[in-house]
């Protein structure tokens, strides 16, 4: 409601000014920056105008080419015309650029609006009998009232060029036939609505719900326990080397940090090698009589779950072994002093001060640590790529992908851009969902502006 | 000795046994490691063997890196340069988003910081064949890879102003408005107020910025496809292991791996106080 009465307001707005204003407000509905650049108001005006050439150069230069054929996404298709290949539509180029088209025109009806609103203010500044401002002080504003939009401008156009873009891009995909039988610019694809929805969902013979859903439960069981495993032993660790009467602080943590500071594709490629059936780990289990065949630590779909639980023990305790010792020492000690001198041992000590004044400050990072593990590609890419696969799970989807990995493997591997997407999507759903859930629980949400 | 001097020798005694177990486990792939890139091709295998420690200690794979494979120079200088444009890019640009965000108040502020967030929760690699094609069409793929990368890791990053901005709320607003009083514009104090104040923000924000396109492999092996002279380390080194067409070709990851370790390594122990900052107060405000 609030929404269409602002929509209103707007229209009424516009409206009034066209009635009311002069005849340069009036033809600035037209011409951009009109009425700015008659009062003198050069930099606006200029600005204004540019705008408006731009917009109407790429509108009937470029975008409008692929603007009017995004209903289709294309009809005319690549064909061989005597050993010459004749390019038709590219699907792919109708559709990024009629999506950029459409943004383009969304920002030229904001700028039209926000001429209007500079032509009715100027002209409220007139009646008034007061100056405008110069264009010296215009400029001079973008250093000083309106530094933010000079900060901002540049990495907003970035943000909104290689992200929102491709996003919305991506998420129109999904509702498309794009994969390898349909790739540009050799073939056309063209939107199919929710069928490849409907086909996440379907558990017949070509239905992909029943590795969909294995993946997804296996993401959120490591997202789960990678959090909390690498949370509870991380403070366990940091605890042990804050101990009073441990030597070496410093060396002990240098140790830890060293894992952070090697680029993990360095160490965790090793890794994975260190623990493949001729690697290390086994070579010496082998030699010294401990086992007779080598251990399946990449080939069992259980064991390389647990192995890459394990490994990432070994990448996240340094961090939070980094992030527990300052925070560990906020606690003040007599909080410790008093409980010891009422006989507390030392667990009830870190159950009831410890770990609440943990869990309250890291709340966030908790939260924020869950989500990350959900998209924790390099981990699980590094060591195992998804593997080992199985027969009965479909495209590819091996037992240790996540929906990431299983996602970039369709992207690269079986160039199923349209299920890719989907998956994409379904990452989203389930990455905002438990933000949203974990965010209402968190105790310490708090007015951002209370920390000023 | 009474006893609770001795409970508490006794659990520093099984504290240290088990920090000294830790401090093997953690060292052991590093120096395995290590000691891997000292076993030669020729004198033995290149491949995977059972055993830590070389039988015969010698150079030949670093030997072989540096001198008689020019690629591997090629891709350390590739990943260098994107690291550092990268560092100093980024570095700037979230320092103006956070300067932004922190210190100024103006119309639709909140929503833009909400839908960042949103955004945030897209999967990254979702938009991948999409920034493939843009970039093709600046023709900054392939041959143009690097200044690619580049581009693609500045123009994004402006979404991670988080620890940054957490930074700059916790400078007193005071020292802002005692500024402005004195008739100093919001462009003065941010440079010459909060940029200086900001040094540890600063280090940590380059620090990692300057880490990550080191082991960045799966983009930059999908924009570089095919042309070897734009690969970094990550994307070339990868199908040392991966793949068996570079059989014996283990022992050079090693080395490789030792190479690019030692110097992002000593970079990061010698900013690692700045890196603490960072991420613990990163940590608490979420």
């Amino acid at each position: 409601m609030a929404f269409f009465q602002k929509l209103g307001n707007h229209f009424k707005q516009i409206g009034t000014t066209f009635v009311q204003g002069d005849w340069k407000t009036k033809l600035s509905f037209l011409i951009l920056g009109f009425g700015p650049l008659l009062r003198g108001q050069v930099v606006i005006g200029l600005a204004l105008l540019l705008c408006e050439a731009a917009f109407f150069w790429y509108l009937f230069g470029f975008g409008w080419r692929y603007m009017s054929k995004i209903t289709t996404l294309g009809t005319v298709a690549t064909q061989k015309i005597r050993r010459k290949t004749v390019y038709g539509d590219n699907s792919f180029l109708i559709l990024l650029f009629g999506v950029l088209t459409i943004f383009a025109v969304i920002a030229f009806l904001v700028i039209w609006r926000l001429n209007i609103n500079e032509n009715r203010k100027e002209e409220e500044i007139l009646k008034k009998g007061k100056k405008l401002p110069t264009n010296r002080q215009i400029l001079a504003s973008l250093l000083d009232k309106n530094f933010d939009k000079t900060l901002l401008a540049l990495p907003v156009t970035g943000i909104f060029i290689f992200t929102v873009l491709p996003i919305v891009f991506m998420i129109l995909v999904a509702f498309t036939n794009y994969d390898k039988n349909h790739q540009a610019p050799t073939n056309l694809f063209t939107w199919v609505g929710l069928e490849n929805f409907k086909n996440i969902f379907s558990f017949g013979t070509s239905g992909m719900a029943p590795t969909f859903l294995r993946v997804l439960a296996w993401t959120l069981v490591w997202a789960f326990l990678a959090t909390f495993i690498d949370y509870f032993l991380g403070m366990a660790v940091a605890i042990l080397i804050n101990k009073k009467g441990i030597k070496f602080k410093k060396l002990w943590r240098t140790i830890l940090v060293l894992t952070i500071a090697v680029p993990q594709f360095v160490s965790l490629l090793y890794v994975g090698k260190m623990f493949a059936n001729d690697g290390l780990v086994n070579g010496y289990l082998m030699k010294w009589g401990w086992i007779q065949n080598p251990i399946p630590f990449w080939t069992d779909p259980m064991l390389s779950r647990i192995t890459i639980l394990v490994v990432n023990i070994w990448i996240g305790i340094p961090y939070l072994m980094l992030i527990a010792t300052g925070l560990l020492m906020n606690i003040p000690e007599d909080l410790y002093e008093s409980a010891r001198i009422d006989g507390a041992s030392p667990f009830q000590m870190f159950k009831s001060i410890t770990l609440p004044y943990m869990l309250f400050v890291t709340g966030p990072y908790l939260l924020t640590q869950f989500t990350g593990n959900i998209n924790n590609f390099n981990v699980i890419f590094l060591l195992t790529q998804g593997k080992p696969q199985s027969m009965s799970m479909a495209n590819n989807a091996g037992a240790t992908d996540l929906l990431v990995t299983w996602l970039y493997k369709m992207t690269v591997n079986d160039t199923n851009y349209k299920m890719a997407a989907v998956i994409g999507i379904m990452v989203f759903i389930v990455v905002a969902t438990t933000s949203l859930i974990g965010y209402n629980m968190l105790p310490s949400v708090k007015d951002e502006e209370g920390f000023q | 000795m009474s006893s609770y001097k001795l409970k508490r020798t006794i659990g520093n005694v099984i504290a240290y046994i088990v920090l000294v177990l830790i401090s093997i486990i953690w060292l052991f792939p590093f120096v395995g490691l290590v000691c891997q890139s000292f076993r030669s091709y020729a004198t033995e295998s290149g491949g995977m063997v059972s055993y830590l420690l070389p039988k015969h200690f010698s150079l030949d794979n670093y030997k072989y890196l540096l001198f008689e494979y020019p690629q591997f120079g090629k891709w350390y200088m590739n990943t260098l340069i994107i690291a550092l444009f990268v560092a100093v890019l980024q570095t700037i640009v979230i320092l103006c988003v956070s300067y932004a965000l922190s210190r100024m108040r103006f119309k639709g502020r909140t929503a833009l910081m909400r839908f960042w967030l949103v955004l945030s929760m897209f999967p990254g690699f979702l938009t991948m064949i999409c920034l493939y094609f843009l970039l093709k069409q600046f023709g900054l793929t392939q041959a143009g890879a690097v200044p690619g990368l580049i581009l693609v890791s500045v123009a994004s990053s402006g979404m991670g102003y988080y620890v940054c901005k957490g930074f700059f709320d916790t400078i007193p607003k005071a020292l802002d408005e005692a500024a402005r009083i004195d008739g100093a514009s919001r462009a003065r104090i941010f440079f010459t107020l909060t940029i200086p104040m900001s040094k540890p923000i600063l280090i940590y924000t380059a620090l990692v910025a300057f880490m990550a396109p080191w082991c960045d492999f799966v983009f930059a092996s999908y924009v570089a496809f095919g042309h070897e002279a734009s690969y970094t380390v990550a994307v070339a080194m990868q199908r040392w292991v991966w793949t068996n067409d570079y059989q014996g070709f283990f022992t050079r990851f090693c080395a490789g791996g030792v190479l690019i370790a030692i110097p992002v390594t000593l970079l990061f122990m010698f900013l690692q106080k700045y890196y603490v900052e960072g991420v613990t107060g990163g940590a608490v405000k979420g």
